[in-house]
């Protein structure tokens, strides 16, 4: 079971008491548990078994403007008194920083909804191995896939943030994830893809047998790729990478990213960054969603953001120490985005997928090539080539790159949002990108 | 040296016992204890921005028969905790029998000293050297707009118990500097990194204000880089400078050489031992034991002594860097590439360094030899998909090479590759092979673990540069 909150509380106190003890004038504390089962299967059959539990601990103290921080998986009373005395003396002799503190204590999260974000429901491991093989079982019905890895991963969570202005609150957060991989082999090649669900609560975990079925299909359909040659092309990028553009995004207009000036998207509030079509909004208060939270991780609490409105930049992600860099109050983004999306576009996936005569389709990029100082963009790629709105063939070994000032200016939505993640887009297609090939 | 069984009301005696009595029926499995220390210092944005200390114990107990690996790690080290783990691990194996296999080779040879590097210097002296960083180069250029320098130290104690009560035991220190550097000249800005590290102390690396030189590479590299042009785009000859670019090796051949993947004949490399996988000249090993550096173990994670394991001779693939578990699998030998990240992760084979050895041209005849090309010196971070080969990573300082003369520095592009037919397009090896500074860290598996790279110049006939110029 994981520990409830009397103990996590309890643990919390001892903390803030020594360090108020020892000559702090302030401190917070998080200290969290987690407990994690994880079954995997490979080919059909058990390959291994996992459980975990931990502990953390994390103190931050404060000498007026100094500060200095601790972390430990060990919350024996004895261990704690030497961590807060070790991070107390650093503290002392750490330089000050005018923009060191706690938050304010007016934006402190006052009321708790429940958000719905736990399920006490146990999948025994049994059960996983039951859900794995079904899954495995269709995932591998086709005979050109040779290889298949599943998971099941199930979490259940409880934290405690607690300071010495008097915040002290925390929740249970659970996780069930389930995951499958898979290869394909014909006499060209070998190729490899995958499908995953990870829900707050089991009973939205997608169907065993859908999931192989949909694992299976996007791996075989990518066998026998071929390399096309350098050229402009119109870019559709499938759901799970074009979320990957608003991640860049979100780091790009973090405060720290823009207080330190390392960042493409500097001094544009209020300026025109994305086509005047799309709308971003990062909404804390989802019920059952993978990113909701009461509060940030400074306590803290966040309400929905429209971060891009028709195109404008209308916010950065906030937390207390950059928003007084910036004279910005905290939004209650320290830790970053919640449930962050794309708002849908008006046209049809059919109709993206037709819009050029010919164009490439991306399902998967590798590499970090994102610099978010420049926002020059430049990833290895795989993918189909798009003839007419119909895949022609799986394509390979190439590059796509461009500016993201321009990728965003040049973005086309789908109207196919779903709210699957913590980050949420729709299918997208980018015009005019470079594409290196042969 | 920790000593684990102090601050509990485990004894060593109920650990052996818990551990022998576990595992009887097992092919494999141990006890890992572990006890880590660790600080991050940053500088940053002219302020020192954090000073984190942290320290990490706990225990990771896996049991291993057929082809199934239970396992179950706890921050708590006591008599129920390790029980408890005890029980979860039966039940998971309770239908498979093994017969557990107590042979694991032995030396008495250490790659580098039992120290804390993190209490071998105070944080004022840290401090000191940090803020002088941030002075040196805002003072060098009017055109440095953000200076970040950070002390990353940690020392690791681990201990492995095995059935029938073995204990093998390591200390590790390692350490890390790093600066970055961003310039700011005619509306364009540019950053510059560089880094250096290994398993001594700071004042190894910081000795004769070696710091300076640190802070010189990340503005050299910075400067370049506000001259570059946009990349070009499509197939052309590759020139890698020797050292860091050695993550090319990496990605495109190590992670596919690792013996998990080629036991589940998901590399593209599973059958190709024995078969000619380079060109001729082409010498790649994986090596733990050269003394001090950052992916060099005195043991690996399963206690097994590491090595010098040779892939690729002259062209020919020999061999899978193993742990125990594939190797039982695969009828072979651990090469002691058996690592983890911490307790609370399961063993995978990894690598260490990994080298390509120098042939006997010169980086001088290369460039002469392209028409045209590209001239990459050093690199950000790599990925590799290991089924399909394919193999990314992207540039941080690189040039046009026109009718043999290198030209104008390019924009970061990134390099993509198939990773089996690569090395086939090496048509020039260097005689300046160069280790890399001390700074990469591998992922996989979602497990971070410090590894070093070293090569000499090369020179790769065709791959595909991912610029944006026609």
């Amino acid at each position: 079971m994981v520990k409830d909150q009397e103990f996590l509380k309890s643990k919390a106190s001892y903390c803030l008491d020594l360090a108020k003890k020892m000559g702090a004038t302030d401190a917070s504390v998080t200290v969290g548990h987690s407990i994690s089962e994880t079954v995997n299967f490979r080919n059909k059959s058990l390959e291994a078994s996992d459980r975990s539990d931990g502990l953390a601990l994390s103190i931050e103290t404060y000498l007026g403007k100094r500060r200095s921080s601790i972390s430990s998986s060990n919350l024996l009373d004895e261990n704690i008194k030497t961590l807060i005395e070790k991070c107390f003396e650093t503290t002392k002799i750490t330089p000050e920083d005018e923009f060191n503190s706690l938050p304010d204590k007016n934006l402190l999260a006052k009321q708790i909804s429940s958000l719905n974000l736990y399920d006490e429901t146990r999948f025994e491991n049994d059960k996983k191995i039951k859900y794995l093989k079904d899954l495995e079982e269709s995932a591998s019905s086709d005979k050109q896939i040779i290889n298949t890895e599943s998971s099941f991963t199930e979490n259940k969570s409880n934290f405690i943030l607690a300071n010495s202005d008097g915040f002290c609150d925390g929740y249970k957060t659970s996780s069930f994830a389930a995951s499958c991989v898979t290869v394909a082999k014909d006499e060209n090649s070998m190729e490899r893809d995958y499908e995953f669900s990870s829900k707050r609560h089991l009973s939205d975990i997608k169907q065993a047998t859908d999931l192989g079925n949909k694992a299976a299909k996007q791996t075989i359909r990518k066998l026998s790729p071929k390399k096309i040659g350098s050229e402009k092309i119109s870019i559709i990028f499938d759901k799970r990478i074009s979320k990957g553009m608003l991640s860049a995004f979100a780091s790009a207009i973090s405060a720290s990213a823009i207080a330190r000036g390392t960042s493409f998207l500097k001094d544009k509030i209020d300026q025109q960054v994305f086509a005047n079509s799309i709308n971003v909004i990062d909404k804390p208060d989802i019920i059952k969603g993978m990113g909701s939270q009461n509060f940030d991780s400074e306590g803290v609490n966040s309400n929905t953001l429209q971060l891009i409105e028709n195109g404008i930049l209308k916010n950065y992600l906030v937390d207390t120490y950059n928003g007084k860099k910036l004279n910005l109050k905290s939004n209650g983004r320290s830790g970053g985005t919640t449930n962050l999306y794309f708002e849908k576009g008006n046209i049809s996936y059919e109709d993206i997928m037709k819009k050029n005569s010919r164009s490439l389709y991306i399902t998967e990029t590798i590499g970090h090539g994102s610099n978010l100082v420049t926002g020059d963009y430049s990833v290895g790629a795989t993918g189909f080539l798009v003839e007419d709105g119909e895949f022609k063939y799986p394509v390979n070994e190439i590059t796509i790159a461009g500016n993201f000032k321009d990728m965003f200016k040049n973005i086309i939505l789908a109207n196919d949002l779903e709210f699957e993640y913590s980050v949420n887009s729709p299918t997208m297609m980018i015009e005019g990108m470079t594409v290196a090939g042969k | 040296m920790s000593d684990f069984f102090n601050k509990s009301d485990l004894t060593r005696q109920d650990a052996d016992q818990i551990v022998s009595e576990t595992l009887n029926n097992c092919d494999d499995g141990e006890l890992y204890l572990e006890e880590s220390k660790s600080e991050s210092i940053l500088l940053d944005d002219n302020k020192i921005k954090s000073s984190n200390y942290s320290s990490d114990l706990g225990f990771g107990f896996r049991a291993i028969s057929d082809e199934v690996v239970a396992y179950s790690y706890s921050n708590e080290i006591s008599k129920d905790s390790l029980k408890n783990s005890s029980e979860n691990l039966k039940s998971t194996l309770k239908s498979i029998k093994g017969t557990y296999n107590h042979e694991i080779p032995k030396s008495n040879k250490k790659f580098y000293e039992e120290i804390n590097p993190i209490e071998q210097k105070t944080l004022d002296s840290k401090l000191e050297v940090l803020n002088k960083v941030n002075d040196f180069l805002r003072k060098k250029d009017g055109s440095v707009k953000q200076v970040t320098a950070s002390f990353a130290g940690e020392q690791k104690s681990i201990e492995i118990i095995r059935s029938g009560g073995e204990a093998l035991t390591d200390v590790r220190p390692l350490i890390r500097f790093n600066v970055s550097v961003m310039l700011e000249k005619n509306g364009r800005k540019e950053t510059g990194v560089y880094g250096i590290g290994g398993r001594q102390s700071y004042d190894d690396y910081l000795k004769n204000d070696n710091w300076k030189n640190v802070c010189e590479e990340a503005f050299r590299i910075a400067s370049v880089n506000l001259e570059s042009k946009p990349a070009p785009a499509g197939e052309m000859k590759v020139v890698l400078g020797p050292g860091w670019p050695a993550i090319l090796i990496h990605e495109a051949i190590g992670h596919g050489l690792e013996g998990d993947f080629n036991r589940k004949k998901t590399s593209a490399f599973h059958d190709l031992i024995g078969e000619k996988v380079a060109s001729e000249g082409v010498t790649i090993v994986d090596d733990g034991t050269i003394d001090n550096r950052r992916g060099s173990l005195t043991i690996d994670d399963e206690g097994t002594p590491t090595e010098r394991t040779v892939l690729i001779e002259n062209g020919i693939l020999k061999n899978f860097m193993q742990d125990r578990h594939n190797a039982r699998l695969m009828n072979t030998r651990s090469t002691g590439s058996g690592r983890r990240e911490n307790y609370r992760h399961i063993v995978l084979p990894r690598m260490r360094n990994t080298m390509m050895l120098s042939g006997n041209q010169t980086q001088d005849e290369m460039i002469k030899s392209v028409d045209k090309g590209i001239f990459a010196v050093s690199f950000g971070g790599g990925q590799v998909d290991i089924t399909s080969g394919k193999f990314v990573f992207n540039c941080t300082e690189a040039y046009e090479i026109n009718n043999g003369k290198i030209g104008s520095p390019i924009k970061g592009a990134t390099l993509i590759g198939d990773g089996p037919s690569i090395l086939k397009e090496v048509s020039m090896v260097g005689n300046d092979m160069m280790l890399d500074p001390g700074i990469g860290t591998c992922g996989k598996a979602g497990q971070g673990v410090p590894v070093g790279v070293a090569q000499p110049s090369i020179l790769i006939d065709k791959m595909t540069v991912g610029g944006t110029k026609l």
